[in-house]
């Protein structure tokens, strides 16, 4: 079943980061001092505390760092039950908090490879905003 | 300057209810902030410090002073979720040390069972920078610390058996305290055979939700010295925020691997010396990883440390949670930092249940942890004697 996708309000600081999405490309920042690619989307460096950031059209492939199959939630994501919450790693470092779509649950396992996928999203008024970045596994 | 022994917990009290439909939120704040000041033997008119965190209405510290009717020169209001209470005893501590304050008073309280806000953070947390990134993966609590637990597995090999014997542990604890939420002693298999919510903990791998509160009175050793009740030294404290580490996080260990030593270190003691520990437990996994970060078992080792019986009291390695803790006895506003403390100190003074009473308990830890283990944690340790 298809999860809820309630897109995010960009700002000036994350804006890069959702008009790649909006072309289907993940798009990361990184630190033009110290070269460290920055999670979560931000325009100072945790690592050096610069605030000259860049961006970059990542790989969009990475490895299931951590991941649980909720069968019981409150509110809305009830109704798509089970579903999977993941940390995935990408291929350039950051660990990124999703949801793995297109797989069976019951089959999944920790390093398994996996590919961002953009699905649509729209705000609290039914508007269509950036699309969700979300991973499906490519090797098991 | 160091603030070992300078300051004392003169009261604590925890409210005896765990379903307040008719009380407010401030009574309850007021209930065991009267309560704290009576079992030291103070009143309102002593507290010259007053500390509350999110849990407090309106204006926060603003609003409890003047609903109590303090007069304070010294607030402070550090939101750090569960942990709040104990950072605020530091805070507390270093104060009465460098001689600012004499009687500081320390309130929580909340109605998550009737009316109040639930588990999962403060209103603050829509505009966190963080937000977008975070909040769209239907993440619940306990599916986040599902993520900590099933990488902890990975690793480790831990598994749910060695989980579920922290519940088992704090039922057998639980079943002597008559205020306890649940008093039934439950087995590995009732663990195990319960619904699952977020593999792999299941609904008995999870605290309980309460309503209530607590509160502690930390005073000076001029005031400590002429009240009649044991007062108890806070012989070291040590807090720790463990961030998202810049989008690299590793999710089997807390920031109790920096407040641990610090306050180890303060109080002059080491994790072998510690003869009780009121350990914060969200859920299973949080106490599993946090014995290990304190330093009380080898990391990757919670699993089989917990599984030997070591917390179960009076007489395992290392008692734990005497009185049920979030587990099974309370868990107040979803925030079990409080009764972290009030359970240790109890210990100290030979109050606890006779049952669970940890014999010649001289020395405990109290420990909690705030936010949550899939992101962003705030850890503070407390060690405390029975005497200097």
């Amino acid at each position: 079943m298809k999860l809820p996708a309630r897109a995010a309000q960009p700002n000036s600081e994350t804006l890069p980061f959702f008009e790649g999405a909006e072309q289907g490309l993940l798009v990361l920042p990184r630190c033009r001092e110290c070269d460290f690619v920055i999670w979560f989307p931000r325009e100072i460096c945790p690592e050096c505390g610069s605030q000259d950031v860049g961006w970059f059209e990542a790989s969009g492939d990475g490895s299931i760092y951590s991941f649980t199959v909720t069968r019981r939630i409150p509110g809305g994501w009830n109704k798509v039950t089970p579903f999977v919450l993941a940390y995935v790693e990408l291929d350039e470092g950051p660990r990124v908090m999703t949801n793995i779509v297109e797989c069976d649950p019951e089959q999944l396992s920790i390093g398994d490879r996996v590919q961002a996928v953009f699905e649509e999203a729209t705000n609290r008024d039914g508007e269509s905003g950036p699309p969700l970045l979300r991973f499906r596994v490519t090797e098991s | 300057m160091s603030i070992r022994g300078k300051a004392f917990i003169a009261g604590v009290h925890e409210h005896p209810e765990r379903h307040l439909p008719d009380r407010t939120l401030p009574q309850i704040h007021a209930d065991v902030a009267l309560g704290a000041l009576s079992d030291a033997g103070l009143s309102t008119s002593d507290v010259d410090a007053y500390y509350s965190a999110g849990d407090a209405p309106g204006f926060g510290v603003l609003s409890m002073v003047d609903y109590l009717g303090l007069d304070c020169h010294y607030i402070n209001d550090t939101e750090t979720g569960g942990s709040s209470y104990l950072v605020h005893a530091q805070h507390a501590a270093t104060a009465i040390a460098a001689g600012h304050i004499d009687v500081a008073l320390i309130t929580l309280a909340g109605k998550p069972r009737t009316g109040g806000a639930g588990p999962g953070g403060s209103g603050r947390v829509s505009a966190a920078p963080e937000a977008p990134f975070e909040s769209q993966w239907g993440m619940s609590v306990p599916g986040g610390y599902a993520l900590a637990a099933q990488r902890h597995m990975h690793e480790f090999g831990t598994t749910s058996e060695q989980l579920a014997e922290v519940k088992v542990a704090a039922s057998t604890h639980a079943q002597h305290n008559p205020n306890a939420f649940l008093q039934d002693v439950v087995t590995v298999d009732e663990v195990l055979d319960s619904p699952m919510i977020s593999d792999p903990l299941r609904r008995l791998d999870c605290c309980v939700i309460t309503d209530g509160g607590g509160a502690m009175v930390i005073v000076s050793e001029a005031v400590a010295d002429r009240l009649a009740r044991h007062c108890i030294p806070i012989l070291g404290t040590g807090s720790f925020v463990k961030s998202s580490q810049s989008g690299r996080i590793d999710l089997t260990h807390t920031g109790a691997v920096r407040s641990g030593p610090l306050a180890f270190s303060e109080a002059g003691v080491t994790p072998s010396d510690i003869d009780y520990v009121s350990v914060y437990d969200s859920f299973t996994i949080t106490v599993l990883i946090t014995l290990e970060d304190l330093g009380f078992c080898e990391r990757g080792a919670g699993g089989q440390f917990i599984a030997s019986g070591a917390l179960r009291a009076p007489h395992g390695e290392l008692p734990f949670n005497t009185d049920g803790g979030g587990l099974c006895n309370n868990h107040p506003a979803n925030r079990g930092g409080m009764t972290k403390v009030i359970e240790a100190v109890r210990q100290l003074r030979n109050e606890a249940h006779a049952e669970v009473q940890v014999p010649d308990c001289e020395l405990a830890v109290a420990h909690g942890t705030g936010g949550s283990l899939a992101t962003r944690s705030a850890s503070s340790t407390m060690v405390l004697g029975r005497s200097l």
